[in-house]
């Protein structure tokens, strides 16, 4: 399951959406809002995405998971609009037939898709706002 | 040659609008769109990147634009 939703992710599903029969490990990694930036009191986040692109950029990572894992299923979800504290913006999961891939896979998928998949992220402060990562 | 831009997050902000419409050379690459849009918009410059996309797919710096072609601009990403 590769999606973009503006709905509260249910982890559950995303998890139950990787079970595989051949699979004897399952690896989650979950996103969450946290409450401050380098001190900075943050009230909410704003995501916005190149839909299209960020579908195909996140099918791209789960494929070249595939190839350098023996990944048996494997699911993205991104958020996008506006998430409060404690809001889940992603969830992975990643299921192989032993534990070590699927922690690798996992942590490949989360680290590609820092770098490569077009979706922006607006910190709002109380006395202000900053797009995260723009600039050097 | 006129081109359609898209824009996205910092650098929609910058531009103030999500569309531009440019002029270019007939032929120009993506280097040129590059250099034309921080002459219009000096702050681009001052991102971390910029990256361009035509078709939904990422196109470097040599990519060849071709008239009425939809290019998008993607300023430093920061999903997750």
């Amino acid at each position: 399951m590769i999606k973009l939703t503006s709905e509260p992710i249910i982890v559950n599903e995303v998890i139950d959406s990787v079970y595989d029969a051949g699979a004897g490990a399952v690896d989650v990694f979950i996103g969450s809002v946290r409450n401050k930036t380098s001190e900075k009191k943050v009230v909410r986040l704003e995501f916005e995405a190149y839909e299209k692109m960020a579908l195909s950029e996140m099918e791209k990572i789960a494929t070249a998971a595939k190839k350098k894992w023996p990944v048996c299923q494997l699911s993205i979800v991104h958020r996008v609009g506006t998430l409060n504290l404690g809001d889940l913006p992603v969830v992975i999961a990643v299921s192989t037939p032993h534990r070590p891939d699927a922690f690798e896979a996992c942590r490949y998928v989360i680290d590609t898709l820092k770098q490569t998949v077009p979706i922006w992220k607006k910190e709002i402060f109380e006395d202000g706002e900053v797009w995260v990562a723009a600039h050097p | 040659m006129e081109l359609e831009v898209v824009l996205f997050g910092i650098a929609r902000d910058i531009a103030g609008s999500s569309k531009l419409k440019l002029t270019l050379a007939d032929g120009a690459s993506v280097k040129v769109l590059k250099k034309q849009l921080i002459a219009e918009y000096p702050e681009m410059s001052k991102l971390r990147s910029i990256a361009f996309a035509v078709d939904a797919d990422y196109v470097d710096d040599d990519y060849q634009l071709r008239d009425k072609e939809e290019i998008v601009i993607i300023p430093p990403v920061s999903g997750g």
